[in-house]
Order: C-alpha cells, then sequence, then structure tokens
C-alpha cells in the first residue's frame, strides 16, 4: 500500500499544480492588442493559407491585426515551408500562400486549375534584410565587400586578422581570432537570397551557384532555423553567420559594399532594393514577383534582402471567399498592416510605391464563372 | 590457513558463521582507497570533478572484486561485481534524466507559473506584446490552452484507435495464430511498421485525408489522429505481444479444464495476469506518439486559437507549439518570451504523461490478480 | 473441445452464448489483425509511389547536382547505422542493468517508484531532448572530446580533429541513448519479474549467489523479451528526427565521430522536407523508404535471433 500512497501523492500534487496555474484565468489581451480595434467589418468566415516560416512572425501580426478590422473573419496560416505552401495552394489546400521564391512558369500554369484563366500572382508582402552577423569583441560593424564575404563563406579566408578585411576597415582594430562559419543547416529561403547575393556579386569566389542547401563542400558549423544559427555565433567568440536581420540582436554586423560606398541593413534600404528590381521576365501585368538586383549600384540600396510573396488566385471560386482574400491582401500591403509587422516581426515596411501598385493589383481579385 | 583463522577469531573475538568473510568495513575501504588514488592519478594530468567520480567508481568496482577474490572466493566476487555493476547502471540512468528534468525545471517553471498560462491560448499575442513584456519586466502573456486541449483530444483520438486494434492483434497472435502464415505476415508487417519515419506517417495520413474529404477540409485533428495511430500500434503490438507470452500456460491449462471458454480465459485470466505489463506498454506507446511534432504539423496545421472539434479546423498541439515558440519565436528581436513558453509547454507536456502513466498504473492496480509467489 | 465443454456439468449455463462468444472474439481479433496488413499496405503503395520518381531519376534529375539517388543516400545510410549501432551499445548494458536493479535488486519498496523515475525518462518530448544535448550535453562533452583527440587520436573514429561546439555524431547517440532507454529497461523489467518464482526459489536452494540465480534463471526466460525490447529501441532510435536534427552539426560522411559532419536519415527529412517540393521532396520520401527498409531488415535479424533460442522462450 506504500507504493501506492506515494503515487498518489505524486498524481496529487502535479493535479494541484496544473490547477493552481489555470486558475488565473485567461490572460489573452483584447483583439488588436490595442486600442485601436475598431470592431466591426461586415465580413465573416475562415480562409486558411500555408508557405514560408520566414513570414510566421509577420504573419502572427497580420492575422491578429486583421481581426481587430474584421471582427467575424478568420484568417489561418499554416508555416509548413514555401514548396508545401505552393504545392498546397495549387492542390486547392490553401486559398493564398506565402513562399519564398515566385512559382515557375509551370507551377503558374497549373494554378490555372484553382484559379481560373488568369491564374495567380505575387505580391512581395514580406521584406526583410538578411543581415551578415559576426561576433567578435569589440566590433560592432565592418566594412565589406562581396568578394570579401564570399571568400570568408567558403574558407578562403580563415582569421579576422587578414589583409582582405583589414584593408577595408581603417581604424579598426582586428583581433586574432580564427572564423568560424556558421551556417544553415536545414533548406532555407535565407540561404538561398544569401548564396543568390554572392553568385552575382562575387561569382569567381563564390563558385557553388545558387542553393537553398549550403553546399557541402564547405566544411563549417551549422545549426538549424535562424535561432540555432545566431544562437551559435552569439555563443563562438570569432563566429560569423548570415541571418534575418530582426533576429540578429546584439551581434555586429556587416556593411555591404554597393557602387562605391558601404551600406549597413536597414528597412529603406531593403525595401528600395525591391522597388528597384525588375519585374520578372514575361509576367503577366498585376504579378509583382521580381528579380532582385544583387550587383546593384544604386546608392543607398541593401542588396541581400529576403523577399516572401503573398500568392493570390486572381479568381475565387465563390464570392465570400473572394472578398475575404481581397480584404485580407488589402490589408496586409496598407500602411497599418505593414507597420504591425515591423513592430511585431522587424522586417521592412513595402515602400509607398510598391504599396500603389500591390492595391492596384490586388483590386483584380474576383469570382469566377 | 587454520592457524590463521583461529588467530583472527582469539584476537578480533568474530563468530564462527563470519569466518572467511571479508570484514564489514571493506567497502568503505575500498572506497576511500579508490578516491585517493583517483585523485592523485587525476592530480597528474589535471584535476576535475566528472573525471574523478568516474574513476573512483571504476577503481571502486575493480578493488571490491579483487579483495572479496581475495578475502572470499571467486563466486562471491563474481556476484558482488555484478551487484555493483547493476548499481552502477542505474545511477548512470538516473544522471542523464536528473540533468534533462533540472534543465526543464529551472527554464520551464517560471513560465508555468505565469498568470493564466495554462488558461490561455495565442490569441493576440504578437510579437508587440512580446517585445514589450521582454523590454517592461512583465510577466508573458499568452499560454497553451490551445495546445493543451489539441493535444489531449489527437493523443487520446489515437490511443482509442491504436489500443483495441494493438492489444486484439497480439491476442490473435498469442492466442489464435497457430503459427501460419497470416500470423508471420502480421508480425513481419508489425516489425515494418515500426520503421515508418514520423513524418512519413503524417504525410501518409494528410494524402489519405486529402482523396477522402477533399483539400482544405483535411486539415484537422482527425488527419492528426490518423498519423499518430499509424505510429502507435505497432508500439501497442511489440509491447503487448511480449506480455500475452509470458503469462505461463499452465494458468490457461488451469482455466480450460474448469471448463471456462477460450474467450473468457483470455479477458478473465490471461489479460488481467499481464495488465500491468500491458498498460505500461500502452503508456510508452502514448508517450511515444504525445511528443511528436513533425507528423502533427502536416496533417493538424497550427492554431492559435483553442479548437475542440476534432473534425473541423485547425489544432494546435503541444509539441509543435513548444518546436515552433523555440525555433520561431512570435517576436523574432524578443526570443525571450517564446523561449519561455516553449519550455514551460514542454514541463506542461511532461506532468501529462506522468499522469497518463500514473493512470495506467491505476487501471493495472485495479485489474491485476492478487500477487503471491507462483 | 467443444462437445466436451458442452457435456461438462461445470460450464456456464448460456453455453450456445459462450461458442458464438468464442467466434466473435476470435472473429474480431483476426479483423484487428487485417486492420494493420491493410494500413501497411496503404503507406507502403504511398510510400513506393512518392519515391518512385527519386530512385528511378537518370543523372542531372536529381536536386543539387546529385548523380545518383544511391550515393545520396548511402552515407545518410551509414551515419544513421553508426548513430543508432552506438547509441544501442551505450543503452543496452545500462538498461538491462536498470532493469535487473527494478526487478531483482533494489529493496522491494522501492523498485515501483524507480520504475516510475525510468518511466519518466520516455515521457520526455524529443524537441526537449534535441534542446538539451545542444545546450546542455554538447558543450560538456567537448573537454572528452579534446582528451579524446590528443590521447585516442590514432583510433579512426577519434581522428582529424574534434568539434568545438560539442554538437557531434557521437552527442547524437547519447543523446539517442538516452531516449531509447526507458524503452528497453520498461519492456525488460515486465519480462523479468514475470520470470517463474520457482525456477529463481530453485536456484538459490541450490546455493546459487544472486547473481548466478539471475544467469541461470532469469535471463534464459528472458532472452527472447530482452531482443525483443532493444529492437523496439532500435527502431525508436532509427527513426528518431527531432533530438538529432537539433543535436548534429550535420556534414558529409567521415568515420570521425567527435567532429561535426555525418548526418542521419530522419534528422535530414527533418531539416529539409519542410522547403522540399517536386522532386526534392520524392528523394526524402524515398530515404524515408530506405529507413524503412533498414528497420525491416534489422527486425528480421531479431526475429532470427528469436526463433534460434525459441525452446527458452515463452511460459514453458
Amino acid at each position: 500500500m506504500k507504493k501506492l500512497s506515494f503515487v498518489k501523492t505524486a498524481a496529487v500534487l502535479s493535479v494541484a499544480a496544473l490547477a493552481l496555474t489555470a486558475c488565473g484565468g485567461s490572460n489573452n489581451p483584447t483583439a488588436g492588442g490595442s486600442e485601436t480595434a475598431g470592431g466591426g467589418g461586415e465580413l465573416s468566415g475562415t480562409i486558411s493559407g500555408g508557405g514560408a516560416s520566414s513570414q510566421e512572425a509577420a504573419m502572427t501580426a497580420w492575422v491578429d491585426g486583421f481581426r481587430s478590422v474584421q471582427s467575424g473573419a478568420t484568417v489561418q496560416y499554416n508555416p509548413v515551408g514555401s514548396g508545401s505552401g505552393r504545392e498546397g495552394f495549387l492542390a486547392g489546400q490553401y486559398v493564398f500562400a506565402g513562399s519564398d521564391a515566385a512559382m515557375d512558369a509551370e507551377e503558374l500554369e497549373s494554378s490555372k486549375d484553382q484559379c481560373g484563366p488568369d491564374g495567380a500572382f505575387h505580391i512581395p508582402g514580406y521584406i526583410s534584410p538578411v543581415a551578415v552577423a559576426f561576433n567578435l569583441e569589440g566590433v560592432d560593424t565592418l566594412n565589406l565587400d562581396a568578394k570579401t564575404i564570399a571568400a570568408i563563406f567558403t574558407g578562403e579566408i580563415t582569421n579576422w586578422n587578414d589583409e582582405a578585411i583589414a584593408a577595408q576597415n581603417d581604424g579598426v582594430e582586428l583581433p586574432d581570432t580564427p572564423i568560424t562559419v556558421v551556417h544553415r543547416a536545414d533548406s532555407s529561403g535565407t540561404t538561398e537570397n544569401f548564396t543568390d547575393y554572392l553568385a552575382a556579386a562575387a561569382a569567381d569566389t563564390w563558385t557553388y551557384g545558387v542553393v537553398e542547401d549550403w553546399p557541402e563542400e564547405i566544411v563549417a558549423e551549422n545549426a538549424q532555423g535562424t535561432q540555432g544559427v545566431v544562437g551559435q555565433v552569439t555563443a563562438t567568440d570569432g563566429a560569423i553567420t548570415y541571418s534575418d536581420a530582426s533576429a540578429v540582436g546584439d551581434l555586429g554586423t556587416v556593411a555591404v559594399k554597393v557602387g562605391e560606398e558601404y551600406v549597413p541593413y536597414s528597412a529603406e534600404a531593403a525595401s528600395k532594393a525591391v522597388e528597384n528590381a525588375n519585374s520578372v521576365e514575361g509576367a503577366a501585368e498585376n504579378d509583382m514577383a521580381v528579380e532582385l538586383d544583387r550587383e546593384t549600384t544604386a546608392a543607398g540600396t541593401y542588396p541581400i534582402v529576403l523577399v516572401s510573396y503573398h500568392i493570390y488566385c486572381n479568381e475565387y471560386a465563390d464570392q465570400e471567399t473572394a472578398d475575404l482574400v481581397k480584404a485580407f491582401a488589402e490589408y496586409v500591403v496598407s500602411e497599418d498592416g505593414q507597420s504591425t509587422a515591423e513592430a511585431s516581426a522587424g522586417n521592412a515596411p513595402i515602400s509607398e510605391a510598391l504599396r500603389e501598385q500591390a492595391l492596384e493589383s490586388i483590386s483584380g481579385i474576383g469570382v469566377q464563372g | 590457513m587454520t592457524t590463521n583463522v583461529k588467530t583472527d577469531l582469539e584476537n578480533k573475538g568474530r563468530s564462527r558463521l563470519t569466518v572467511g568473510q571479508k570484514p564489514r568495513w571493506t567497502w568503505a575501504a575500498c572506497l576511500a582507497g579508490s578516491a585517493v588514488v583517483a585523485a592523485a592519478v587525476l592530480a597528474l594530468i589535471g584535476f576535475n570533478v566528472a573525471g574523478w567520480a568516474v574513476l573512483t567508481a571504476v577503481l571502486y568496482v575493480a578493488s571490491m572484486y579483487v579483495s572479496t577474490v581475495v578475502l572470499e572466493n571467486r563466486r562471491k566476487a563474481t556476484n558482488g561485481l555484478w551487484t555493483n555493476l547493476v548499481f552502477g547502471a542505474f545511477v548512470i540512468a538516473l544522471l542523464p534524466l536528473v540533468s534533462v528534468l533540472w534543465t526543464v525545471l529551472s527554464i520551464g517553471l517560471p513560465g508555468l507559473l505565469a498568470p493564466g498560462f495554462l488558461a490561455s491560448d495565442m490569441l493576440g499575442i504578437t510579437g508587440a506584446v512580446d517585445q514589450q513584456s521582454v523590454n517592461e519586466g512583465t510577466s508573458v502573456l499568452g499560454g497553451v490552452a490551445h495546445a493543451l486541449v489539441g493535444s489531449l483530444l489527437i493523443t487520446i483520438g489515437a490511443t482509442v484507435i491504436s489500443v483495441p486494434i494493438g492489444l486484439l492483434t497480439s491476442i490473435y497472435l498469442v492466442e489464435y495464430s497457430r503459427g501460419g502464415f497470416f500470423s508471420k505476415a502480421i508480425t513481419f508487417f508489425v516489425d515494418v511498421m515500426t520503421g515508418i519515419p514520423s513524418i512519413v506517417a503524417g504525410l501518409f495520413a494528410a494524402g489519405l485525408m486529402m482523396t477522402l474529404v477533399g483539400p482544405g477540409t483535411n486539415v484537422m485533428g482527425f488527419s492528426a489522429v490518423l498519423a499518430l495511430s499509424v505510429l502507435m500500434i505497432p508500439v501497442v503490438v511489440r509491447s503487448t505481444e511480449e506480455m500475452l507470452r509470458v503469462v505461463p500456460n499452465e494458468l490457461r491449462e488451469a482455466s480450460y479444464a474448469l471448463g471456462v471458454r477460450k474467450w473468457r480465459t483470455i479477458l478473465r485470466v490471461v489479460i488481467p495476469t499481464s495488465i500491468s505489463g500491458i498498460a505500461s506498454g500502452v503508456t510508452l506507446a502514448i508517450a511515444r506518439v504525445i511528443g511528436e511534432t513533425a507528423p502533427i504539423l502536416v496533417t493538424a496545421g497550427v492554431a492559435i486559437q483553442t479548437n475542440w472539434n476534432l473534425f473541423q479546423d485547425w489544432m494546435m498541439s503541444l509539441p509543435v507549439y513548444i518546436y515552433r515558440q523555440m525555433m520561431f519565436p512570435t517576436a523574432p528581436s524578443a526570443p525571450d518570451a517564446s523561449e519561455q513558453r516553449a519550455w514551460a509547454a514542454a514541463l506542461v507536456l511532461i506532468i501529462i504523461v506522468m499522469l497518463l502513466n500514473l493512470l495506467a498504473r491505476f487501471i493495472a492496480k485495479a485489474f491485476a490478480p492478487k500477487k503471491s509467489g507462483r | 473441445m467443444t462437445t466436451t465443454t458442452q457435456q461438462s456439468a461445470l460450464h456456464d449455463p448460456k453455453s450456445a452464448g459462450g461458442r458464438a462468444g468464442d467466434k466473435i472474439f476470435s472473429g474480431i481479433a483476426l479483423t484487428a489483425g487485417i486492420v494493420i496488413l491493410a494500413i501497411l499496405a496503404f503507406v507502403a503503395l504511398y510510400l513506393v509511389v512518392e519515391s518512385l520518381p527519386a530512385l528511378t531519376a537518370g543523372e542531372g534529375e536529381l536536386t543539387n547536382g546529385k548523380t545518383s539517388f544511391w550515393s545520396y543516400v548511402g552515407p545518410m545510410m551509414v551515419g544513421t547505422l553508426i548513430a543508432s549501432g552506438v547509441a544501442l551499445l551505450l543503452a543496452t548494458p545500462v538498461a538491462v542493468g536498470v532493469a535487473l536493479f527494478i526487478s531483482h535488486y533494489s529493496p522491494k519498496h522501492l523498485s515501483q517508484p524507480i520504475g516510475y523515475v525510468i518511466d519518466l525518462l520516455a515521457a520526455i518530448p524529443s524537441v526537449v531532448y534535441g534542446a538539451w544535448g545542444m545546450t546542455f550535453l554538447g558543450p560538456l562533452l567537448v573537454p572528452a572530446y579534446r582528451w579524446l583527440s590528443e590521447n585516442a587520436g590514432w583510433i579512426p573514429i577519434f581522428a582529424g580533429g574534434y568539434s568545438q561546439t560539442g554538437r557531434t555524431l557521437f552527442t547524437a547517440s547519447v543523446v539517442l541513448a538516452v531516449m531509447v532507454l526507458p524503452i528497453i529497461t520498461s519492456m525488460c523489467r515486465e519480462i523479468f519479474v514475470q520470470t517463474p518464482k520457482l525456477h529463481e526459489e530453485a536456484a538459490l536452494a541450490l546455493g546459487a549467489t544472486r547473481w548466478e540465480m539471475v544467469k541461470m534463471a532469469v535471463f534464459p526466460f528472458a532472452r527472447a523479451g530482452i531482443v525483443s525490447a532493444v529492437m523496439l529501441g532500435l527502431g525508436r532510435a532509427l527513426g528518431e528526427t527531432m533530438a538529432v536534427a537539433l543535436v548534429l552539426s550535420p556534414g558529409v560522411l567521415s568515420a570521425n565521430l567527435i567532429s561535426a559532419g555525418n548526418q542521419t536519415i530522419p534528422a535530414e527529412i527533418a531539416l529539409n522536407f519542410p522547403e522540399a517540393f517536386g522532386m526534392r521532396q520524392n528523394e526524402l520520401i524515398a530515404a524515408g523508404l530506405v529507413l524503412f527498409v533498414i528497420t525491416l531488415v534489422v527486425n528480421m535479424i531479431a526475429r532470427w535471433i528469436v526463433s534460434r533460442h525459441k525452446e527458452f522462450s515463452g511460459a514453458n
């Protein structure tokens, strides 16, 4: 019987612990998290989207903010990854998708099954600079050009007091510390963007092309996810990585050489890069898929930018969905939506010019038939 | 030798019964000696506490063996050696447990004790809210109510599906099959099923439900229930089969001899005899699936609000919640809040499994026959 | 059999019901078996259909410029087997020891609480193990790795440097060992306590020491069960995704267990599946199929071992 009483005591204790904390009642803030909650809104229903996990923090803010504008409407977003998001969108599982990469011609073609004859289109709803972040005692910022960055990440430069780094950083005292490169262990849009930049701007040094998975040939430390690499760099003196800028925290960051000057990452410099980008060849008029100009020399542009798209249908099967999607899409690119996301996720709000273009595209969302 | 024993007896007044046994203080002497030698050895190559403890333990076990061989005999020495090793195994097993539990408790407890953690979901919790609470040092808002509900519903669903199927299959295998082709096939395929990577089970369930109910509506709690069942059934079958097999045949034969039908024998004799093992196997199976992340993510999606309906809308579960909060914080610039919620949720998950474990033991206690030496 | 029971004076008055009960019950049990076969057939079909494109892909069709599927999955197969093998090597002796401790060595009133504590290990979700391995165990093992690298570098598995962060295949194996330990312990314990008391008492009465009793009475009785338990643990170790994904700093296959590198199939799937689509997804599912086959082969070997010792297994 003694054993039983031990077991009983343990059970009672743990139930009590659960109950104790449960009786505090819900601590959820009211809709919108602030007094701007207008309530009201005439739409109701649920729409589901899925895709890139890079947008997750921003999407949480959008979903919450949209609830304060349209109290009857619910948006849910499944961060399954860009590829699965596009696939689910094409299969009709999601009514919108979030994706770090634009759909290719084949995918656009097959989107006509779900979206009517005009297919789907992209809106660059989430823009975030990718920072090259490092942990180096006493150094907060470094000036580097693309070639040097590529040489560091390929392992050609192995020490922080290397000649190539010193030449670009007059007056900075560089310690004799070995460089530990930390990269993403998982497939990621961030890696793709970063290698896209290296492949375009330092083609001689970076010969591995544009990849989502870090090339196996380069032996380096790695970690899973943005939090993983940032955590690893924070813990290791002399480590360097690339990461979504919102997560770099107190780490030092690199100002990248653009034209003749060095540009540190900033929201404005990032959205400028998207504004100056070329639209994808052969795309429909309202399709805002872009090809970033990584070798840009335009002043004040930060070229390593992650653009994550929202993919919507031009035509939806029923009116209710079309209205909901349209309202949500408009909210996302609106000034309110973008600033809400910036406050939560630390991404870069889109510029006024982009906003106008996006609203124009979104206004075309309609019903099939 | 004999003269020695006599002098021993005369000098120390030891009883005749303890002749040929090592003195009681041998273990203390061995332990002290080992500790000193270990410290001395480590002092040469650099001292550290962990190394010292390990080396002391090794030396202690070895010296005990040697001294028992010398003072008693080889058989007793072997017995003592294995006793020490078994105790050692237990201590080794405790180390990671204590370490993991300490990590979870020390990081997770503040989050769990935050007001309303278990009663709140994540509705209205955005990065801005988190940043505010981290910057101003107020308590972290948001909680796990939605994930708790989701995890419980999904796990209960999976248990309700897999335990009957698994238990009945193992009954078939042990009691009915005569080692024929069909039972061999089942055994074989159950083995195969233990090797299904969990993500594949999730994809399979998602694909199956997609063809059954159509895209869009297939993301729901029930799809996750199916995915977890695929993972859970083989574990239940394998462990219960083993438990049923060790039930002595004498019990069955005695029951048959009294004219009891086979199915009543199984229900009244075989299962009660092995119920403690079955309960423990089922608990392990539940513990195995309740912590699954990937299959639930692709089948039930994620949600920020509480959903009580397994057959409609997305559902959050604790492991998905932990994983998302840990790897993709709500506020990337202030990950501390999310981390705290993640560890607290992990603590909640452990407590749940603990309670399930207790429940299984109570059930086993209630059904088990009175035990006496067989 | 049926006639004798019907003629028996002791039999249940509702014997017709009893007969039907027998039929129904065996029918239900059989159905459960069929359901399992059906589920498995579906899963297998799904796996094969989804992985066919990757298995049959020629050069240039696979993503990331891999030449053939096997050159891609081969190193990961080895990595998976090494990680699980080392994990079992570490876990099995400890697990059997703990099970013995609980069933035969510990004071009687302590055995149940202790068993409960060990079961707790199984209750901890793998994400937590992963986080623990990454933040606590890895750094803890770094000094040991440095020592091994400096003093035992001539052994191939320790040759060629060591990891500064401790996120190595060996650390992953230790975490896996901790994860499979409660599974093996729990099953072994249940089987050990089922050892017929008569056998144990007979051994003791003949003057056997406790260890000799365990060796003569408990182990022969439990041998098949131990193998079964270890295989169940191996299944868990082979298929474990999240913990390995978090703990290991993956890379190309190397014999060195104490530096970054190596990769296991489930971790590869977990890391890359979220962003995979098209051919990449097929590749990963095909990798899953390979894992599936590995588990199968391992299990078949185990069954074979068990059947060779069949005379010891079971109650009689």
